[in-house]
C-alpha cells in the first residue's frame, strides 16, 4: 500500500494560482473548485464540459486530489457523493445527456443530505442535440428534475470569472448546507476566453461542513440545528452513521410511514428557503427608475445588459435584474422592485424561467419571454426591441 | 469485545411493549440491536451471510470505526440498517460507484457492498465490470437468491433457464451470468462462491478476503424460499439447504481449477469454493505510483 491520501476538507492552500489569468470558462470553473477545497472529481467526457475533467485530471494529483474517469455519468454522480461522506470537498461536470444520467442520484444526495457540486455546461437540446452550441434548456431540469419532491439550488455564472466565483461559492453553500448545489454553466461561458483574476487564498471565504460536537452515543445523523442542518459525521470517524436514501428518522432508521415522512421532506425545503442569504445573489443595473425590467441569467444576462443601454438610448426606462441564483428563485429580491410594470424574460430556451417570474409578478406586471430554441445567445438588439414594444404596450 | 452473557432489556420489543429480558449474543454489539426485528422473510439466506461478513469483520480484526458497508436496493442491502458500522444505503444498482468515491477519498477505510443479484448485475452490472478491471480495493459480496425478492418474485439475471418466476411464467428463455466467471474475466483479484449451507467456510472466506486487497467478490447463494423457492418447487428455506446439500460440489473435486463449469443451472451440481486470489496493484496504488513519477 501506497501512503493515504487524505483528502480532508481542509486542505493544503494551493496560493500558485493567484492572479490575472487568460482563461477558458471551463477552467476558471475547476480552478474555483480548486480554491474551495475540492481535491475529488469524477466524471466522464462529454461537449461542452470535458475541458473541466481534463483540467483537473492534471491539476487535482498536483495538490494531493484525487480524479478518476467513471463509466458513466451515473456512476460518476454516485461516486462524488461517496467521496463526500468520507470527507472530501467533491464535484462532477457534464452537460444535458449526463445531467440526465446524474439526477436519480442527485436526489439522493439531497435525501441523505451530501454536500457536493454538479456543473451542468448547458448545450441545446432535447436529446444529443446541439453538442457545441449554446442552450439554457436544462434549467427547469435543474430545479425538478430528480423525482419526488426536491428544492435544489442552482447558480448560474454570466463570465469566466464568474465561474470561478460562483464555484467556489457553490461549495460553501453545499458544506453550510449539506445538500448538492448545481453550477448551471451554458456552453458560451464554458467555452470563451476572458480575463480571470484568481484571488489569494482566504480571500473569498470558504466555508466546511458542521461536524457533530456531540458524545458519539448522543450522535443522530439526521437531527438537525436550530438553521435544519444536521452536524455530519464521516466514514471512518467511529459514529457509525447510517445514511440513506429511504424516508428516515433522525437516526438515520427507515420509517416509511407518512408521519416520518411529513417529518423529514418538508424539513429538507425549509432548510434551503430559510437560509437563503447563504446563496441568493442578484444584480441590479439601471433599475432606480425603471418600470420595465429584463430578468436574464448566464450569458444571456450580458446581452440583456447591452440591452438596457440600447434601450434608455432610446429613451426607455429599463433595467436588469440579474439572477446569479436561479433556484430557488429571489422571488422577494424581484418584488421589491416596486415600480415595475413590464417584465422581459431573455433566456436560450422556449420558456422556463419565464414561468416562474410569471407566478411571482403576473399579478402586477406583463411578462413577455424572448428566447429561441437554442444554438445562439439572443442579440441585445432583440432584447431591447422586446422590452421597447413592451414598455410601449398599455398596462 | 465479547459481550456475552450481559442481560438486556429491550423496552421497545414485543408486540405489547412488554419488557423482554433477553441473553445477548456474542456478536449483538456488532447489530444495532434497536433496530430488529429485521424484514427478512423465514427461511431467507441473507441473515446468514450478514453474519458470517460480521465474524469476518472480528476475526481479520478490522477496527470497528474502519468498517463501512455500501448497498444499493433490494432485500440484500437492507443489511446496511442491521450492522453497527459507517452504513450507506443507496440508489439501485449504485453501491459500487458510490463505495468507489467513498474508499478513494479515505483508503483508510475496509469498505464493502452488500447487494443482491439484481441490483450488482441487471441494473448495477456495467458498475462492476469497470471497478474490477480498475482493481478498486472494494469487496463485494453478492446474495444471489435467483430473483428479486423484494418486488415479489420476479426473474432476472441469474435465474436459470427454464426456472418460473412472476415475469417468467412460462420458464426462463435467458441465460443466466455465471458470476464467478464473470468476476474472474474482467479482473477481480479474489473469487469464492458458498451457499447459505456453508456458514463456517463463508465465515473463513470473509476472515481471508478481508486481510486481501484488490477488487475482490464473494457470491453466496441464497434461499428465498417464499419468492424463487416456493415457485419452483424447491420448499421452504430447510429444504433448499438439502437442495444445496445435495448438488454442492467443492471446486477441488471438480477438473478445471478456474471458474469455467461454474454456471448454474436447475437440479444440476453447484460447485462452490475460492476461485481466484492473488494481488496486483490497485488503481489507487497505480495512481500514486504514476503521479510521484511524474513529479520527480
Amino acid at each position: 500500500m501506497s501512503e493515504a491520501l487524505n483528502l480532508v476538507l481542509n486542505p493544503e492552500i494551493d496560493a500558485s494560482q493567484a492572479g490575472p489569468h487568460f482563461m477558458l470558462g471551463d477552467h476558471a470553473c475547476a480552478e474555483g473548485a480548486l480554491y474551495a477545497g475540492c481535491r475529488f472529481f469524477a466524471g466522464y467526457p462529454i461537449t461542452p464540459a470535458t475541458e473541466i475533467a481534463e483540467y483537473l485530471s492534471e491539476r487535482l494529483p498536483e495538490l494531493g486530489g484525487q480524479f478518476i474517469q467513471m463509466e458513466d455519468e451515473i456512476a460518476s454522480m454516485a461516486a462524488v457523493l461517496g467521496a463526500s461522506v468520507a470527507g472530501a470537498k467533491s464535484m462532477t461536470a457534464t452537460s444535458g445527456p449526463g445531467f440526465s444520467l446524474m439526477v436519480e442520484n442527485l436526489g439522493l444526495g439531497y435525501m441523505m443530505e451530501v454536500p457536493t457540486v454538479v456543473v451542468n455546461v448547458q448545450r441545446g437540446g432535447p436529446s444529443t442535440g446541439l453538442p457545441t452550441l449554446v442552450g439554457q434548456q436544462d434549467m427547469m431540469q435543474a430545479r425538478f428534475g430528480s423525482h419526488g419532491d426536491t428544492t435544489m439550488i442552482a447558480l448560474a455564472p454570466q463570465s469566466p470569472q464568474e465561474a470561478f466565483e460562483l464555484t467556489v461559492h457553490a461549495f460553501s453553500i453545499a458544506e453550510r448546507l449539506r445538500t448538492p448545489v448545481l453550477v448551471m454553466m451554458d456552453e458560451v461561458v464554458g467555452h470563451m476566453h476572458e480575463r480571470v483574476i484568481i484571488p489569494p487564498p482566504g480571500q473569498i471565504p470558504v466555508f466546511q461542513r458542521r461536524r457533530p460536537d456531540v458524545p458519539r452515543a448522543e450522535y443522530l445523523p439526521y437531527r438537525p440545528g436550530s438553521d435544519l442542518v444536521p452536524p455530519m459525521a464521516l466514514a471512518g470517524d467511529g459514529f457509525a452513521v447510517r445514511f440513506t436514501g429511504l424516508t428516515h428518522d433522525e437516526s438515520g432508521k427507515a420509517v416509511t410511514t407518512y408521519d416520518a415522512q411529513q417529518l423529514l421532506v418538508p424539513r429538507l425545503r425549509e432548510k434551503i428557503l430559510r437560509n437563503r442569504e447563504a446563496y441568493e445573489r442578484t444584480e441590479l443595473y439601471r433599475t432606480e427608475d425603471a418600470s420595465t425590467l429584463v430578468v436574464a441569467y448566464g450569458i444571456t444576462a450580458r446581452a440583456a445588459r447591452r440591452a438596457v443601454d440600447l434601450a434608455r438610448e432610446h429613451g426607455h426606462p429599463v433595467g436588469l435584474f440579474r439572477l446569479a441564483t436561479v433556484w430557488p428563485f429571489p422571488e422577494e429580491r424581484l418584488r421589491s422592485l416596486h415600480d415595475v410594470r413590464k417584465i422581459v424574460v431573455a433566456e436560450i430556451n422556449l420558456g422556463q424561467v419565464v414561468l416562474e417570474v410569471e407566478r411571482i409578478a403576473g399579478g402586477y406586471a406583463q411578462v413577455t419571454h424572448v428566447g429561441s430554441a437554442g444554438g445562439r445567445v439572443p442579440s441585445a438588439e432583440a432584447i431591447a426591441e422586446a422590452c421597447e414594444s413592451a414598455a410601449q404596450r398599455s398596462p | 469485545m465479547t459481550a456475552g452473557g450481559v442481560t438486556s432489556t429491550d423496552q421497545s420489543a414485543g408486540p405489547t411493549g412488554g419488557v423482554v429480558a433477553c441473553e445477548l449474543h456474542p456478536y449483538d454489539h456488532l447489530l444495532r440491536y434497536e433496530q430488529l426485528p429485521h424484514i427478512w422473510c423465514p427461511g431467507c439466506g441473507i441473515g446468514t451471510a450478514l453474519g458470517a461478513l460480521l465474524h469476518g469483520f472480528e476475526h481479520a480484526s478490522v477496527p470497528p470505526e474502519k468498517r463501512v458497508i455500501v448497498s444499493g436496493i433490494g432485500c440484500s442491502s437492507r443489511v446496511v440498517y442491521y450492522a453497527r458500522t459507517d452504513a450507506y444505503h443507496t440508489t439501485h444498482g449504485r453501491a459500487i460507484p458510490f463505495a468507489t468515491g467513498l474508499k478513494l477519498a479515505n483508503p483508510d477505510l475496509k469498505v464493502v457492498v452488500f447487494a443482491g443479484d439484481g441490483d450488482l448485475f441487471a441494473i448495477g452490472g456495467n458498475h462492476f465490470i469497470h471497478a474490477a478491471r480498475r482493481n478498486i480495493d472494494l469487496l463485494v459480496v453478492c446474495i444471489n437468491n435467483f430473483n428479486y425478492g423484494m418486488t415479489g418474485g420476479q426473474g432476472g439475471p441469474t435465474t436459470p433457464e427454464g426456472a418460473l418466476s412472476t415475469t417468467t411464467p412460462f420458464g426462463n428463455a435467458e441465460r443466466p451470468f455465471n458470476l464467478p466467471s464473470l468476476a474472474a474475466v474482467v479482473g477481480a483479484t479474489y473469487v469464492a462462491r458458498w451457499t447459505t449451507l456453508d456458514v463456517r467456510r463463508l465465515q473463513a472466506t470473509f476472515t481471508e478476503v478481508l486481510t486481501r486487497h484488490g477488487f475482490r467478490f464473494v457470491e453466496v447463494l441464497a434461499p428465498c424460499p417464499v419468492s424463487f423457492g416456493k415457485t419452483n418447487k424447491i420448499g421452504s428455506g430447510a429444504e433448499e439447504m438439502e437442495y444445496y446439500q445435495a448438488l454442492e460440489v467443492l471446486k477441488s473435486r471438480v477438473e478445471s481449477t478456474t471458474p469455467v463449469g461454474t454456471d448454474i443451472i436447475l437440479h444440476q451440481p453447484i460447485v462452490v469454493g475460492k476461485f481466484v486470489d492473488y494481488e496486483r496493484e490497485t488503481f489507487r496504488d497505480r495512481y500514486a505510483h504514476l503521479v510521484a513519477k511524474a513529479k520527480e
